[in-house]
């Protein structure tokens, strides 16, 4: 597989970090970089995971189903992630949840027809004193209320969308 | 940045740098102290800086508490292998969020916190390891180590002591049981974070089967201060065993949710009323989880006279935990917060061990035919008895961490279980409230 020229200097830069004969380690955070960039895990890049780090495809396999944050289909180019743990729940995060699975018209980890937003109700992101809060792909945003929600939507939709911080 | 006002109560010791312009940069740091402890430490024996840290009662901010100079004396320092220093940056705990200001705003300080660690026990290589959804803070903590390097903090014959040391993050890919230690180091070697099983301590076999220091990263940024302004000044900051200042997380029903800095021993209620600006729309306290989602809830009236310290909230049967307080007001569904608190365990349990993995499976079936009005007045104990029967049954804490709250909830609003049950099922049979 090919990869962008930055991200080849990426994946140098990570497999060095670790010591000799222990490359293994780079499995998982060349998985999630690869994934940002070609947008899922796919079975060749399992395989080109696995030549990188020395590792047989099964022992790159094993470890997708764990981590949350891998995925084997593509996600939505913007993916919208809400929290409803305890801190968001106490300010509404359940209901900007719902409010944002009935404006979207989608359910958890759905993709849009058009594959511009996917959706996700997802655990404690540590914005817990700024909540509600929600991830647009790496991006955080603070204190959303369901008005805000509908304007960062429509700035995705728009292509004006900027990030937060 | 900050994204809430300061408190005019706070101490700020660790989070001193957080307002000025360009906090994050090394020149910054070096006009404020930066990288004046590691110079001192490089003249200090192992054994030395060791008593500093015992003196200057730091306890381990991730969450249990253990007092990080003993963690670090438990490190063998003659077998002959590398050693390896490990930050845990993988902030996870439901109500904390402070780690995330730490590397934003003073990544400098963590470093330096990691290099005193490093000079202890001669470690050549420190991994931060970040939870992946902090994609942004990998960046500013990447382009601090490469500031370091430049200026000589990290790489080759350090201070001209000829010590080496390297510092990497590490990105995990979401997974909250990443944050118990031993599930970290298998996840930092490639693999699913499944706990390994202690002894023995990643003091003496840790990462890549070698002796470890691994603490949070509050933690190892609370450590440059003790050795430029001295273990007892650091002491002195907070209660009897219990140094220091904390970056203590306040979410839920107040008026000024936020980030504040506060000595060990601060006070629940001042913390609430005066730092906080009380509960919002003039309600009243219900109850506080005081300690992230693992630890049991405290009533309002249970909250009185308790300070926010290891010892204190050990004595009143909950934790300090992950400094994470969620506070609740008069009008909240308890019901709905247990549901929502063992859903999340149930989500993260990593399977490997039968109680935790059934244990919060059935914790959450049951908790949510409760909530959906379709509980049954045995479902009461059964919860406790679910929970109890986790206790202490588990390969590592996460069991624990989903038992506890699921006990403090059923024992201290059995009262609320029971008008649950009471109003939702008024409409069902009779059979069915027999049962």
């Amino acid at each position: 597989m090919t990869f962008s020229p930055a991200l080849e200097e990426r994946f140098a830069k990570i497999l060095s970090s670790y010591p000799p004969g222990r490359q293994r380690s780079a499995v998982v955070p060349l998985l999630l970089y690869a994934q940002d960039e070609i947008g899922y895990v796919s079975q060749d890049l399992v395989e080109e995971v696995a030549r990188r780090c020395n590792v047989t495809p099964l022992q790159v396999d094993e470890v997708i189903g764990y981590y949350s944050m891998l995925h084997r289909k593509p996600l939505g180019k913007f993916h919208v992630q809400v929290c409803t743990n305890i801190a968001c729940q106490a300010v509404g995060g359940e209901d900007l949840y719902e409010h944002a699975s009935r404006s979207l018209g989608l359910k958890n980890k759905q993709v849009s027809a058009d594959g511009l937003i996917s959706l996700e109700e997802v655990e404690c992101m540590g914005a817990c004193s700024w909540a509600p809060a929600i991830q647009i792909n790496y991006d955080f945003h603070h204190f959303v209320t369901p008005e805000r929600f509908d304007q960062l939507i429509r700035a995705l939709q728009d292509g004006t969308y900027r990030k937060a911080s | 940045m900050r994204y809430n006002e300061p408190s005019p109560l706070e101490v700020r010791v660790i989070s001193q740098r957080f307002d000025l312009p360009n906090s994050a940069s090394i020149d910054t740091y070096l006009a404020n102290d930066g990288y004046v402890a590691a110079k001192k430490a490089v003249e200090m024996t192992p054994e030395a800086i060791i008593d500093q840290l015992k003196a200057s009662n730091l306890r381990g901010r991730g969450g249990a508490g253990f007092p990080t100079g003993l963690k670090w004396s438990f490190v063998p320092r003659t077998t002959g292998k590398p050693t390896y220093v490990i930050c845990n940056s993988d902030e996870s705990e439901p109500g904390t969020c402070k780690d995330r200001l730490l590397m934003e705003n003073d990544p400098h300080q963590l470093i330096e916190g990691m290099m005193i660690a490093g000079w202890t026990i001669k470690s050549n290589k420190g991994y931060i390891f970040i939870r992946g959804e902090y994609r942004y803070l990998i960046e500013i903590v990447d382009r601090a180590i490469a500031e370091a390097y430049e200026r000589g903090f990290l790489g080759k014959n350090i201070f001209g002591t000829g010590w080496d040391f390297d510092v990497y993050t590490h990105t995990g890919a979401g997974a909250y049981e990443c944050g118990e230690e031993s599930a970290l180091l298998e996840s930092l070697e490639g693999k699913r974070g499944i706990p390994r099983l202690k002894p023995p301590f990643p003091a003496v076999v840790g990462a890549f089967q070698s002796p470890t220091i691994l603490n949070n990263c509050e933690t190892y940024s609370s450590i440059p201060v003790i050795f430029r302004n001295g273990a007892q000044w650091y002491a002195d900051l907070g209660t009897p065993k219990n140094g220091g200042t904390r970056l203590t997380c306040v979410s839920g029903h107040v008026n000024k949710p936020g980030v504040y800095e506060l000595p060990m021993g601060f006070p629940l209620m001042r913390l609430i009323n005066e730092v906080c600006g009380g509960i919002r729309n003039g309600k009243n306290l219900k109850a506080v989880i005081p300690g992230g989602s693992s630890s049991p809830v405290l009533r309002a009236d249970e909250c009185t006279d308790i300070l926010l310290d290891f010892d204190s909230l050990a004595k009143a049967k909950t934790m300090a935990g992950s400094g994470g307080l969620v506070i609740l007001d008069e009008d909240t569904d308890i019901v709905a917060v247990a549901l929502r608190t063992i859903k999340f365990y149930a989500h993260e349990s990593c399977g490997w061990c039968i109680p935790c993995r059934e244990g919060t499976t059935w914790l959450k079936k049951v908790l949510s035919r409760f909530h959906e009005g379709n509980g049954l007045k045995s479902d009461i104990d059964l919860i406790a008895e679910l929970s109890n029967n986790m206790m202490g049954r588990t390969f590592c804490a996460l069991g624990d961490a989903a038992a506890m709250p699921t006990t403090g909830f059923i024992t201290k609003f059995r009262d609320e279980f029971e008008a649950y049950l009471a109003k939702t099922s008024a409409a069902k049979s009779p059979e069915l409230l027999l049962a």
